[in-house]
């Protein structure tokens, strides 16, 4: 058994586990996890050959998901892929969602990263399994088990037609020794990998009994709602609670100081109440006198400006090919471009929440986290007491998309319990989450292109200046990460002799954190839209532009084995153009638009179709491709390409978000507006058929919506537009 | 005190008559399917049917509603099995904390109107967001129900 676990370049940026490049996987496993994860006694009624499996004797198999499920369908793919290697009947399944612990192996549910780390060690959890009630059944027929076969909860003698059900082998199997190498099936065995599966919990979620965060209830259990410094890192100067503590259902107002660390809670004041209504209009009614700090000087009016002016003069350099100077100089055409993009805030539709309760040297805690074990080890530190003493139950997640793993509001929860002895549950508001988030970056990005006489690109200039992850983990530089500049910089797929990408300066003054697809959605943008933009001044077809520019099928290795593949690019492109009838006489007003991405190790690119009439835009349909290597479960990947398509288009249409004097301006639904169902689009997703390794999912869809949509405007209409998003250009 | 019925049961609710009904049903009556998401009636997760008709509870004070008929989510099945068997065979949700509200505005469109267009669907569903993005599925699946319930009736 292989744990595999994340080797990263630079230290602190190993906790928060992201995914794109710069991360190596490694194979190593302690001798005494590998203990843990092997056979545990018998107790006579049920078969758990490690810890991820537990067969009881009447057949029902319990299958442990040790990845958070926000959408993600994960507790359905991974549990489905041991149920194959084991053989099981999918109907006698049930699914347990695991605690944080570092004994399941890497838990943080991010990065697009779950079925590709987990695909291999979850089908050796299943054929582990499916060894030892072979070997059962086996010692209990007196046969050789090498004669035996397995099929839907049953092992097979195919000599005999004799078949033993396995609930009635939970003894025998749990008798014999666990294998060292099981068998692992061929593709073209498996029964549920690759097969159209739906979600395990659909008929819960469809009758209202999942248990999200908030669900979660107990005796003596009060609610707590936090006002925090509107500006990031202020602190209290004082506060009057007294019009607080005539609501009735308020118990208390206490002071929480913020603990300077990057999931740390950021501090203020705490109404404790007996219900959520409560300690929300307690919050309300408080007056408080906050001291800003520095980070007041943030105005993103200004901000924007001077990241504009820093990507136009030279930058650090991030990657250097050729001499694009003498390509500029030798130019029959330069094209010249400056996208910016703004912040933009994840918005689940279930509020940051999470219940503590600190009581007789122990800590519970239920909460939505992406990261549990991060999340565990977070609160040991907090409390200065040992793993064994805190247990971390991951309840449903509504919706995540990075925000939930970091428990910043988990620490808040456990913090305020351990100072009023009570199981505490603290919601945020919409307007706490909007307000207080750890946001995706704001950008500007200069672009430079070269064009011979031919109108193929000689050279290409690519600057960017956006706040870095890594300044909310260590001392800001004003400069961005490798891991940051491998989402679609210094990777951009395509073949230039001379190319040059550059970093300029961009300091943060609010917590800056990843948003589903990351940096890829700022450089998948600006990539993209200039490809369009060389290829219009060119004459030439987007597509056919592309694709000459990958003319060449080159593979470009990569350290963690997962290699780039220009040939599966240009398939994507193709496919998705076919299966929209790219080029095709359109209405007048209507445009078509093409992108395409490499994230998370997976191809995708989408046509969107648009009409633009009376300047009134309407997306008629999207048409996306993904190449993920081998699909575990289509029905799962069709709803995430459908889903990051309707992300894409509303941070396209809205997505926004602007600071003024260190106070961030939205706060609800209705100044940070999401895309509604009126605005949905047809939306029509292929999976490429592949026996490679598994790559991402939930992420890699989003990065070329929005370019797609800028491209097929422009289609529409001549009109290039450069920044997001669309509502400020009076479109949507 | 409030005298309501929510799921064909009787409670009496003893809380502030201001509290909004959306936490008097999960924090005092104890059911957590009806979801909260923004508190401004932004986007529809607290949905709820008050005698027949989809309301946002986080706006709708429990004084309000004394004596009604109330339908949460752990009640639709009384009103539309139909319906949620579709939602489960289309295998609309993704992380489903929307999909209470979004389930009650489609049971409450179908009563109106049993045989929704596109642009019907838009103006009954447009008040409830999803930010996981599965209204493809949400607009196939009431087209779906609308299709059975029919043929049911002709």
């Amino acid at each position: 058994m292989h744990k595999i676990q994340l080797v990263t370049r630079r230290n602190f940026i190993k906790s928060i586990g992201l995914a794109s490049g710069g991360l190596i996987i490694a194979c190593s496993i302690p001798a005494s996890k590998e203990e843990e994860t092997k056979l545990k006694s018998f107790n006579g009624t049920t078969f758990e050959p490690n810890l991820f499996i537990q067969l009881k004797d009447n057949g029902e198999l319990i299958l442990l998901a040790s990845r958070s499920e926000m959408g993600n369908g994960v507790r359905t793919s991974l549990t489905s892929v041991i149920a194959d290697e084991m053989d099981a009947d999918w109907s006698l399944v049930s699914v347990k969602q695991a605690t944080g612990d570092t004994k399941f192996m890497d838990q943080n549910t991010d990065g697009s990263r779950s079925i590709r780390y987990l695909f291999e060690p979850m089908r050796v959890m299943g054929a582990t399994a499916r060894a030892m009630l072979i070997s059962g059944a086996a010692a209990k027929w007196g046969v050789d088990a090498s004669t035996l076969t397995t099929a839907k909860h049953y092992v097979i003698d195919p000599e005999t037609n004799k078949k033993l059900f396995y609930g009635d082998l939970v003894k025998e199997a749990s008798e014999v020794p666990v294998p060292e190498n099981p068998t692992l099936k061929e593709a073209k065995d498996f029964n549920y990998i690759g097969t159209n599966l739906k979600s395990i919990d659909g008929k819960d979620f469809t009758s209202g009994k999942p248990k999200y965060g908030m669900d979660i209830k107990m005796e003596g259990m009060l609610f707590a709602a936090v006002a925090r410094c509107p500006v990031t890192f202020g602190t209290v100067k004082n506060y009057d609670k007294s019009a607080t503590l005539k609501i009735d259902g308020v118990k208390d107002v206490i002071e929480l100081p913020r603990v300077a660390k990057p999931f740390g809670p950021l501090g203020g004041v705490v109404v404790i109440a007996t219900n959520t209504w409560a300690a929300f209009k307690g919050k309300e009614a408080l007056n408080v006198e906050w001291d800003y700090g520095t980070n007041e000087q943030y105005t993103s009016a200004s901000y924007n400006e001077m990241i504009l002016e820093n990507v136009k003069k030279k930058g650090k350099e991030v990657r250097s090919d050729g001499n694009v100077n003498s390509a500029f100089k030798n130019a029959e055409h330069i094209v010249e471009s400056t996208y910016q993009l703004p912040h933009l805030v994840h918005a689940p539709m279930e509020v940051p929440n999470a219940t503590a309760w600190v009581h007789d040297g122990k800590c519970d805690v239920w909460a939505p986290v992406q990261d549990p074990q991060t999340t565990r080890s977070e609160v040991v530190s907090y409390l200065e007491t040992n793993e064994e003493n805190v247990t971390i139950n991951v309840t449903f997640l509504g919706g995540g998309f990075g925000r939930k793993s970091k428990p910043d509001f988990v620490l808040e929860a456990v913090a305020i319990s351990k100072k009023v002895n009570a199981p505490i549950q603290v919601v945020w508001t919409r307007e706490d989450d909007i307000q207080h988030s750890y946001y995706h970056a704001v950008s500007a990005q200069y672009m430079k292109g070269a064009l011979d006489k031919d109108g193929r690109v000689t050279g290409w200039l690519h600057r960017v200046a956006y706040p870095s992850i890594t300044s909310t983990f260590a001392p800001d530089t004003g400069y961005g990460a490798g891991f940051e500049f491998s989402q679609g910089l210094s990777n951009m797929p395509y073949q230039i002799e001379n190319v040059r990408c550059e970093n300029a300066k961009a300091p943060a003054h609010v917590r800056i954190g990843w948003l589903r697809s990351v940096y890829n959605i700022i450089q998948g943008f600006s990539v993209n839209v200039f490809v369009d933009e060389l290829a219009a001044k060119t004459k030439k077809d987007p597509l056919q532009f592309r694709l000459d520019m990958l003319s060449k099928d080159v593979v470009i290795e990569d350290p963690s084995g997962y290699h780039f593949e220009s040939s599966k690019l240009k398939n994507v492109l193709s496919l998705a153009a076919k299966n929209a009838n790219y080029g095709k006489d359109l209405p007048q007003g209507h445009g078509l638009g093409i992108a395409c991405h490499y994230s998370f190790f997976s191809y995708v690119a989408s046509v969107v179709e648009v009409s633009v009439i009376d300047n009134a835009l309407k997306v008629h349909n999207i048409h996306s491709v993904i190449d993920c290597g081998t699909a575990v479960n289509t029905n799962t990947i069709t709803a995430q390409m459908e889903g990051a398509a309707i992300f894409g288009l509303s941070l396209a249409y809205y997505g926004k978000i602007t600071a003024k004097g260190g106070v961030i301006e939205q706060s609800n639904f209705h100044d940070y507006q999401m895309l509604r169902i009126s605005n949905a689009p047809n939306i029509n997703v292929e999976i490429v058929k592949s026996n490679s390794k598994p790559t991402g999912v939930g992420e890699p869809g989003v990065p070329v919506i929005a370019p797609a949509l800028i491209n097929a405007i422009y289609n529409a209409t001549g009109k290039r537009y450069r920044s997001l998003p669309l509502t400020d250009e009076g479109l949507v | 005190m409030a005298l309501v019925t929510i799921n064909e049961k009787k409670y009496e609710i003893d809380v502030d008559p201001d509290m909004p009904l959306l936490w008097a049903i999960r924090d005092a009556v104890g059911l957590t399917g009806t979801k909260y998401g923004c508190g401004k009636g932004l986007c529809g997760a607290c949905t709820v049917l008050v005698d027949g008709k989809p309301v946002r509870s986080c706006l709708t004070s429990v004084a309000t509603v004394n004596g009604s008929q109330i339908t949460t989510i752990e009640g639709v099945h009384n009103e539309n099995k139909v319906l949620q068997e579709v939602w489960q065979e289309i295998d609309v949700p993704q992380c489903g904390y929307c999909q209470s509200g979004q389930i009650l505005s489609a049971v409450a469109l179908l009563k109106e109107n049993s045989k929704p267009t596109d642009e019907d669907i838009d103006g009954a569903m447009n008040g409830n967001i999803c930010r996981c993005g599965t209204y493809h599925r949400i607009r196939k699946a009431i087209h779906k129900t609308a299709a059975i319930m029919n043929s049911k009736t002709e």
